[in-house]
């Protein structure tokens, strides 16, 4: 019995969403009296698999095989359930990211597994073994309890946060046959914006609506994310109308996230929209609308005009960073 | 072209999610039910790339009599003929081997889900297929184009995207921009009465979950307003005492 842990790289290293799951996974392991072995699919240099020691991974299993150099979910699927196999691990951790989203069934199909997608919390353990996912779009919460015998959980990206857990990690070499027919998808190409921070497993949100009447209004958000670091969001009729690309629509039929911080600009806080983000822990809402329902799911909120609201708050967080 | 469409029954958008007995069953009193958005994607997609007598569309469901009204939709939006799994969909484990099992020997050339269904949603159900089936899925896609017997596909990946070909057979769950959902017209609705609707037995498989009680997010104090000419205040509020910034 362990608990193995996959760790998506791009690029060669580790976000720390990553690390995350390794810090999640190692409480689950502590949980279980057991060990945590992590497992990396790709280029990535010793130092950087070193790292994942210091959340608490004892073993880091390293592929490194060509094949596998770029992500193909069939083939890393049977890789980590081959090394779940192979080391006894009988819960499997994985990040709930797009990756993650489209690896984690295949691996459940495998071993045969119940699957936790979008967890939010530690499972708990008292005779059963049961996970807080989230459920309808984020309106709620299913306290699933995996029955099988093997397990997987794809943890949300901010549910848990990382913990340093000082270990040494062990790399190993770990070589699996990869079968030709695991190899369908080819990556033709990967087109990554480097100078923004992504939304799915940003920390902080800046995100504005309808209200902003228009895209050549963009500046003073960009701004503000920029300032904070933050990813920039955005309601769907906004994405709708071409004003922001669909990759920054959140919402129901969106992405859902969970930062610690969502700032709301000009959106009314229709039903739909709150489902993506109510699990944001907190949340600030500026609207001209005194009446707007956001201000109800809201910890902090300004009631005024977001073109003269937004650049005193630049302005302001410009001195607080001075 | 045979093409696969899976299709979720789901409640409205604008449902307020409760749940009965105990926290243990959700709330269906009042409830109106839609075809999963992602999946009227998915649909219309698989329509436009077999229009012309390119091929034939054929929608999926695993769920009970109750789901016919919205398969009915999914049939006026314009699937070919639809079949319908008779049992409650317990998990997407469940769910998921169904679709396996009647797809099989049935020669799809393309199976798509959406990207996932707004109950219980998960974005399980296309890669457990494919592995079911032991063809490549891709998740989350924004782009399907067809030559041919290769796909070319776009994806969603953090900050990004991936471009992606995939030759014969595969299973890809869509979101936004795949295509313009479709709506149905009065031609679309006469004919969707008359198409074939198939209703077949489930197979049986071992229970790997089990939803052992639901919860709604705690509620959240009341709202701290801060003047509109104050915005010194946020930022020392967000500093110092919810300790985000
Ligand atoms: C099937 C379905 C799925 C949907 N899914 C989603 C989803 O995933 N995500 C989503 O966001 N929506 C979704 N919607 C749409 C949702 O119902 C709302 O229409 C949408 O969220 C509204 O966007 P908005 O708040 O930007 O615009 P509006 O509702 O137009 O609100 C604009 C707000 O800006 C405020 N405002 C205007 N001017 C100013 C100003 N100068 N300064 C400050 N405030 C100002 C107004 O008071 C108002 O509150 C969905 C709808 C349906 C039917
Ligand atoms: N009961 C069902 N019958 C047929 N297809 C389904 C069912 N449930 C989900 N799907 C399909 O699988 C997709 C993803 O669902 P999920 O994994 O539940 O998020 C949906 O968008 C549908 O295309």
């Amino acid at each position: 019995m362990s608990v193995l842990v996959y760790v998506e790289q791009a690029e060669g290293k580790f976000k720390k969403s990553v690390f995350e799951a390794v810090s999640y996974a190692k409480a689950i392991a502590d949980q279980q009296s057991t060990n945590l072995i992590a497992i990396s699919i790709g280029d990535v240099a010793d130092s950087e698999l070193k790292e994942l020691g210091k959340y608490g991974a004892s073993k880091v299993l390293n592929v490194s095989t060509d094949q596998l150099k770029t992500f193909v979910n069939q083939a890393y699927a049977s890789v980590i359930a081959a090394a779940a196999e192979k080391d006894g691990a009988d819960i499997i951790v994985l990040s709930n990211s797009f990756s993650g989203k489209g690896l984690a069934p295949r691996i459940a199909v495998k071993l045969k597994a119940g699957l936790a997608d979008g967890a939010v919390e530690l499972p708990s353990t008292d005779g059963k073994f049961s996970v807080k996912k989230t459920a309808f779009s984020g309106k709620a919460f299913a306290i699933t309890e995996l029955t099988s015998a093997n397990k997987v959980i794809a943890l949300n990206p901010n549910a848990f946060g990382v913990k340093e857990n000082a270990t040494d990690a062990a790399i190993e070499v770990f070589t699996a046959d990869v079968k030709q027919s695991d190899l369908g998808t080819v990556i033709k190409e990967i087109v990554r914006a480097t100078d923004k921070v992504s939304l799915p497993d940003a920390e902080l949100v800046v995100s504005a609506g309808r209200g902003l009447k228009g895209p050549e209004n963009w500046g003073m958000i960009e701004e503000l994310a920029g300032l904070l670091g933050a990813a920039t969001a955005c309601s769907k009729p906004v994405s709708d109308a071409d004003w922001r690309p669909h990759s920054e629509h959140v919402g129901q039929t969106g992405i859902a996230i969970s930062p610690n911080l969502y700032i709301a600009i000009g959106i009314s806080g229709a039903i739909q929209h709150l489902a993506g983000v109510s699990s944001s822990k907190v949340i600030v809402v500026i609207n001209k609308d005194p009446e707007a329902p956001f201000f109800k799911v809201a910890d902090y909120g300004i009631v005024g005009d977001a073109f003269e609201v937004v650049p005193k708050l630049i302005e302001a967080l410009k001195a607080h960073k001075a | 072209m045979k093409i696969l469409v899976c299709i979720s029954n789901v409640p409205d958008t604008t449902t307020k999610i409760t749940f009965t007995n105990d926290n243990t069953e959700f709330n269906t009193s009042g409830v109106q039910y839609i075809v999963n958005p992602y999946d009227e994607i998915a649909l219309s997609r698989a329509i436009e790339l077999t229009e012309g007598g390119k091929g034939t569309v054929t929608v999926i469901n695993v769920g009970e009599a109750s789901n016919d009204p919205t398969i009915r939709k999914a049939l006026a939006i314009g699937a070919d003929d639809a079949v319908r799994v008779n049992a409650a969909p317990r998990d997407a484990y469940f769910v998921a081997k169904q679709i396996a099992e009647y797809a099989k020997d049935k020669d799809f050339n393309i199976i798509l889900t959406g990207r996932e269904s707004i109950d219980y949603n998960g974005n399980q159900i296309a890669a457990m297929v494919g592995e079911f089936l032991d063809i490549p899925s891709v998740s989350i896609i924004k782009k399907l184009d067809l030559d041919g017997d290769t796909a070319t596909i776009e994806r969603e990946i953090e900050g990004g995207k991936e471009v992606l070909t995939v030759s014969g057979k595969f299973i890809a769950s869509c979101a936004e921009g795949v295509a313009e959902p479709k709506i149905p017209n009065m031609r679309g609705i006469m004919s969707a009465r008359t198409k074939p609707l198939v209703v077949i037995d489930a197979v049986a498989i071992e229970e790997v979950t089990k939803v052992t009680k639901y919860e709604t997010p705690a509620p959240r104090g009341t709202v701290k307003l801060i003047p509109a000419d104050q915005t010194e205040q946020l930022i020392s509020l967000l500093h110092s005492e919810a300790k985000v910034i």
